[in-house]
């Protein structure tokens, strides 16, 4: 623990609070156990351990057993690599395309910043979880096809954001320096924008991820999301919706999952000091 | 008003006119992409070749995808929705009924969400700091945090499987009386209730906030006025505008909300139609659902921005 809140410290060279590295704590434990995953789970997610569905929680089956009597535990780990996976490359996608797409625009102007900026409001202006429905029930649910669409809805956001940021510093007097000296849009972006508005940008990759995972989870809480006989936690709440009535592990814990993911991204990007979660800057 | 301000709200409404566009033409390309000949699916496996291009040609479904969206278009201006591919009936009549069901739904959440989002917005930031403060931030952001459907397990939980007062699951068409009309709205209201008022009470407490953080209502602080009177006559009626605006942005995540609670609740609505319609392929039906809640969302948003624009002081 000391060394981790040694390294955020000297990484982003300012202080850090108790609530900030409790949450960077869980968000480094979700992403162990979604790249380690295979080999830490106690059973195989298909085995049907228990002889009762909906079982309580006891030694062995630490977070009782599914609608089927299988492990939760081992499912609820494994689900972890599908839901951190998943949204973390949807978000990297999401995010890349628009904060280049952002930082063109804010730097060339002109009709392809409008048409770019009028295009993707418009794609803004449809609600997320309607975009997810229609898009998914056109390409499909594989695993891909939900990262593209993912990415694809919240790539407007991000490319807002960052040509908010951008054209702020494009207008600058070292952009115009640049310029003058006859800079290639390509190393305006990339050498004279991009490192000023990498701090806010890594702050709106957190929140976009939280958005992602809400997204992912609500589309296969749907049943729209990751099919059978994967399951992220979205769809781990779904097939056990039936224990409900009597409070069942099994519905609680997958729950509990994507809270415990979400409002950990959410604190830690609150507890990052103001310099670099300024959203107006 | 002014001109200037006139010419900012029909800019804005321009606006809305052409996102309306592409968003209606982007949701006619998404469910064109479909997978399956529609044809086919409708005739079933035992279909001659011959059947399915016959159904094809009376269906236009041979036309360019540009004629077939204007064609839906030109029958959208006419209040023809289309007829359902799945069961022949006209999408007018199968959205009516449920229309209605899920506005009501919405205006029980709205009535009850509003009051209650902006009493608990505006004392946090009184008394902003305090414990009170804290407790309303922390639990506003850790709904915001969550799925929606996680909010409506929890509701299910605490309700009906602890407390007991309310079934779990329920049906629109077995109330007959008020008890049971009210037992059947608890639980989907509630759990919106809960969605929409989290959004809600930080965007009220963030502009209540910013307005005391001006130089006048300093001045009304050192002039000694009460707390209570700084913040209701000098804060509040400049926080209005960002407020108002603030109430119609947190609707709009209405939409989303009600697509989770409609089909965990089993509630006849259109959002619970789509979902299903997205299961059966139903072209028309999807497009029509989509659109009226894409059209919905929209309305919420541009009401929102012109309320932005006409509360700006420097505009009037």
């Amino acid at each position: 623990m000391a060394r981790v809140a040694a390294s955020r410290r000297s990484f982003l060279g300012h202080s850090y609070n108790l609530v900030g590295v409790v949450a960077a704590l869980v968000i480094l434990a979700w992403t162990l156990i979604a790249i380690f995953a295979p080999y830490i789970i106690p059973h195989s997610i298909g085995d049907i351990v228990d002889d009762d569905y909906f079982g309580p929680m006891r030694q062995g089956l630490w977070l009782g057993s599914d609608y089927l009597g299988r492990d939760m535990l081992s499912r609820v780990l494994m689900g972890a690599r599908y839901t951190v996976g998943i949204s973390l490359a949807a978000v990297a996608i999401a995010c890349f395309s628009g904060v280049v797409l952002g930082m063109i625009a804010a730097v060339t102007r002109g009709w392809l910043d409008s048409c770019l900026s009028r295009f993707l409001d418009a794609m803004n202006s449809i609600p997320s979880k309607l975009f997810g429905l229609v898009v998914v029930a056109a390409v499909g649910s594989s695993i891909p096809a939900l990262i593209l669409t993912l990415a694809v809805i919240y790539i407007p956001g991000a490319y807002r954001f960052a040509r908010a940021l951008a054209v702020n510093i494009n207008s600058m007097d070292f952009m115009t320096v640049a310029r003058v000296r006859g800079e290639s849009t390509a190393y305006l972006i990339g050498s004279e924008i991009l490192p000023n508005i990498m701090r806010p940008v890594l702050a709106d990759f957190g929140l976009r991820f939280v958005f992602i995972v809400l997204l992912l989870s609500g589309l296969s809480f749907l049943g729209l999301g990751l099919q059978p006989p994967l399951a992220d936690w979205g769809a781990l709440v779904r097939e056990n919706i039936g224990g409900l009535p009597f409070a069942a592990p099994a519905v609680i814990i997958p729950s509990l999952a994507i809270a415990s993911l979400t409002i950990s991204v959410n604190l830690l990007i609150d507890n990052l000091p103001q310099k670099i979660r300024d959203r107006d800057a | 008003m002014t001109s200037g301000v006139l010419n900012l709200v029909l800019k804005r409404l321009a606006i809305a006119v052409i996102t309306l566009l592409i968003v209606l033409f982007a949701v006619f390309f998404a469910t064109s992409m479909l997978p399956g000949d529609t044809a086919s699916i409708l005739l079933g496996q035992a279909a001659t070749p011959e059947a399915v291009a016959g159904l094809r040609q009376a269906m236009h479904l041979n036309d360019p995808a540009i004629l077939r969206f204007l064609r839906w278009l030109l029958g959208l201006l006419h209040g023809d929705l289309g007829t359902s591919y799945a069961n022949e009936m006209p999408v007018a009549a199968l959205i009516g009924g449920r229309f209605i069901n899920t506005m009501e739904l919405a205006g029980i959440t709205t009535l009850l969400s509003v009051p209650l989002a902006l009493t608990l917005g505006i004392t946090a930031a009184m008394l902003r700091g305090s414990l009170y403060d804290r407790t309303v931030t922390i639990l506003s952001i850790g709904v915001i945090s969550v799925p929606e459907f996680m909010v409506a397990t929890l509701a299910v939980l605490l309700f009906a499987v602890y407390l007991k007062w309310l079934p779990a699951l329920s049906s629109v068409n077995e109330a007959h009386t008020l008890t049971d009309l009210v037992r059947i709205y608890a639980m989907p209201v509630i759990t919106l209730t809960f969605v929409i008022s989290a959004q809600m009470i930080r965007m009220t407490r963030a502009a209540v906030i910013e307005t005391l953080s001006t130089p006048y209502v300093e001045m009304a602080l050192l002039k000694g006025a009460s707390r209570g009177r700084m913040v209701l006559k000098h804060a509040l009626p400049n926080a209005l505008g960002p407020i108002v605006n603030a109430v119609a942005l947190s609707l709009s995540y209405l939409v989303g909300g009600v697509i989770i609670v409609e089909t965990i609740f089993n509630y006849p609505g259109i959002a619970k139609l789509m979902v299903d319609a997205v299961a059966t392929r139903d072209l028309p039906l999807i497009q029509s659902c989509a659109m009226i809640f894409c059209l919905g969302y929209l309305l919420l948003i541009t009401v929102a921005d012109i309320i932005a624009i006409m509360s700006n002081p420097r505009l009037r």
